[in-house]
């Protein structure tokens, strides 16, 4: 039977954490802390969730409970944003490397200076190297749905999950969500079976110093060094995608609802031009799609679902041979590019594609971004294509670039007769030009 | 897809009336339904828009509202403060609480006007908090006739899916009373 509410993306998460059984909860309560916490702790106090909640004076602290919680065998929880998120950085390295199935949420937010607690998504992306999966959901629903999936996936490799959604845009926006049924989630999700816990009964040392090279054990046993351990992390985080793709099969199958693995595609099959992004915002794209299916440019979205471990075989597949892909990204890797869009270029180095990469920084700080914008920059970058620039910089969408002492003023908000042209100017013609110049004769053409 | 921006002030329910309105549209068979309240931090007195889309299939975008179809004003006196009309569709539907008729509001330009005194509503059917008329109540009666969209019996559905024992009650004869009493102009 059908269950479904209008709720927030906090909400949905909220109710997430209470059909996977959580056991222990540990949040800092004060900001960036969000609703989520609020909603959890009202389960935990009405008994509808029996489990532990442990307040704690700050998210640095909230880790290494829900390590320590986690190393005694309990399946744990908690959220935050922002510089919480920062504030934890030291502890995330200490949970995968403990290999402790922990999963959290980051509700996403700007970071300071200067101070924000508006959405994007540099805190998340700035923990990418951390040894966390990371999973960006697109609406309220895959919410929900993505944290029960965690829980599965982190509990069979051993590795933490961080399940990211844009704070206000979905945290904070109501929307139709199905909720699961209690007892099939059980059936899922089966109480956490540790493969090992620590315990009086059993005492071990956890995590000691280690040397650069391999030794022996007190019985004579050689034991990993520091790099074994880094290696096998490595290998797991890599072989999650498999089981992050059969865990949303088999979600699928059972709930009915199917998010995409590792990635997801809209009108993508005979799409000449592809956008891309992770989380509300290739949603977002989904609309400027169709906008620009009316007019009859063949655009696509690539949504990508999981951002580690990266889907480098699934992007090679998808984007395949096409026109030109732009990358829309609320981060920014300073000093380069967008961090999506390196490790995109990175994915296809090999493949042959010589499809025109443009990368777009936008909604930083919470700044809206509009399908009618995504449209519009897709527009202005084919012109761009079709004029001979294959390799722009990256642009700063609806961000006065204009910089004290230059005269150059770049593309946002002092260009507007600039958008107005390629608006105008979009035709068939240059369409042509662009899949011509784009791809080039058709050699090394990616690898499925 | 329709969309409905709320502007009010900071305790009047904005944010509630526009995911009642949402969760009433759901009721009655739009797939489709977003309420969103403003980002950020609110406070009390300070204007402040919520708002609401509806659409037969499920709503992927999640900006903020540009244009409105329908604006729906809970305190009149926003309209001197906020350009309420540069967030609405020309043509677009403007529901006021002001104890003018819907004919007798001067706005200019072509839109749909209806008016509905929000406050006497309130207060006739004792719906005050904290001292003031409860007005997001009566505002989503006057939307339910004159917004064209979600009916009243799905808005009654909603609020009492919201809402239990007295307080359902009194909303909802505030409700049926806005709807009676709204007057509408159209676009000229």
């Amino acid at each position: 039977m059908s269950n479904v509410q209008i709720m927030t993306g906090n909400q949905a998460a909220a109710i997430g954490v209470k059909l996977s059984n959580v056991q222990v909860i540990s949040a800092y309560p004060i900001t960036p802390q969000t609703s989520l916490t609020e909603a959890i702790s009202q389960f935990v106090e009405g008994g509808e969730l029996k489990a532990e909640y442990i307040r704690v004076e700050s998210e640095h602290s909230v880790l290494a409970v829900c390590i320590s919680a986690s190393a005694v065998g309990a399946r744990v929880f908690t959220s935050t944003s922002s510089h919480g998120l920062l504030y934890m950085h030291e502890q995330l390295h200490w949970a995968a490397g403990s290999r402790l199935p922990i999963v959290m949420c980051c509700v996403n937010r700007g970071v300071g200076a200067p101070w924000s607690i508006f959405n994007d998504q540099q805190d998340s992306v700035a923990q990418r190297d951390t040894g966390w999966i990371q999973i960006y959901c697109r609406n309220n629903q895959e919410i929900i749905d993505t944290l029960i999936q965690a829980y599965r996936i982190a509990e069979a490799v051993y590795v933490p999950v961080m399940v990211c959604y844009d704070g206000f845009v979905l945290s904070h926006t109501m929307m139709p969500v199905e909720v699961p049924d209690a007892d099939l989630v059980k059936d899922f999700l089966p109480p956490y079976k540790p493969h090992m816990i620590l315990s009086p009964e059993d005492p071990r040392n956890i995590n000691p110093v280690i040397f650069p090279w391999r030794r022996q054990d007190p019985e004579g046993v050689l034991r990993d060094g520091y790099m074994e351990l880094r290696y096998k992390l490595q290998k797991a985080t890599e072989g999650a995608r498999d089981i992050i793709v059969a865990t949303n099969r088999a979600y699928t199958e059972v709930f009915g609802r199917d998010h995409g693995g590792m990635l997801w595609t809209y009108r993508a099959d005979d799409a000449e031009v592809i956008l891309t992004a992770m989380g509300s915002l290739a949603s977002e794209a989904t609309v400027a799609a169709d906008m620009l299916r009316e007019r009859e440019i063949k655009a696509g979205v690539v949504g990508i679902r999981v951002f580690r471990p990266f889907p480098k075989e699934e992007v090679r597949e998808v984007f395949g041979n096409r026109c030109a892909i732009f990358v829309f990204e609320k981060d920014i890797s300073y000093g380069y590019e967008g961090a999506l869009c390196s490790d995109l270029k990175a994915a296809f180095y090999g493949t042959g594609s010589r499809a025109p990469i443009h990368n777009y920084i936008v909604g930083l700080g919470g700044r809206d971004v509009k399908a009618r914008e995504l449209a519009e920059a897709t527009l202005s970058s084919l012109e761009a294509i079709a004029s001979g620039t294959t390799e722009p910089e990256t642009t700063w969408l609806n961000c006065d670039t204009y910089l004290p002492g230059s005269e150059v003023r770049g593309q946002g908000l002092g260009d507007r007769r600039q958008e107005e042209k390629c608006r105008i100017n979009y035709s068939r013609s240059i369409k042509k030009n662009i899949c011509c110049r784009g791809t080039g004769p058709a050699r090394g053409v990616a690898s499925p | 897809m329709q969309e409905v921006i709320w502007h009010g002030r900071g305790g009047q329910g904005v944010v509630v009336a526009a995911q009642i309105l949402a969760e009433s549209a759901y009721l009655q068979g739009f797939k489709g339904v977003t309420s969103a309240p403003t980002f950020g931090p609110e406070r009390r007195g300070a204007p402040l828009t919520a708002s609401t889309r509806i659409a037969n299939e499920p709503i992927r975008m999640f900006s903020q509202i540009e244009r409105a179809d329908i604006a729906v004003v809970l305190d009149a006196s926003l309209l001197e403060v906020v350009d309420i009309l540069a967030s609405l569709k020309e043509g677009g539907l403007i529901i006021i609480n002001t104890q003018l008729k819907a004919d007798e509001v001067e706005i200019g330009g072509c839109y749909g006007i209806a008016a509905v005194d929000a406050v006497a509503i309130a207060l006739k059917h004792r719906l005050i908090k904290e001292g003031a008329p409860i007005v997001n109540t009566p505002l989503l009666g006057a939307f339910a006739r004159a917004g064209d969209l979600v009916s009243l019996e799905y808005i009654e559905k909603g609020l009492r899916w919201k809402l239990s024992g007295g307080a359902a009650t009194a909303n909802i004869l505030a409700l049926n009373a806005a709807f009676e009493e709204t007057t509408i102009k159209n676009k000229s």
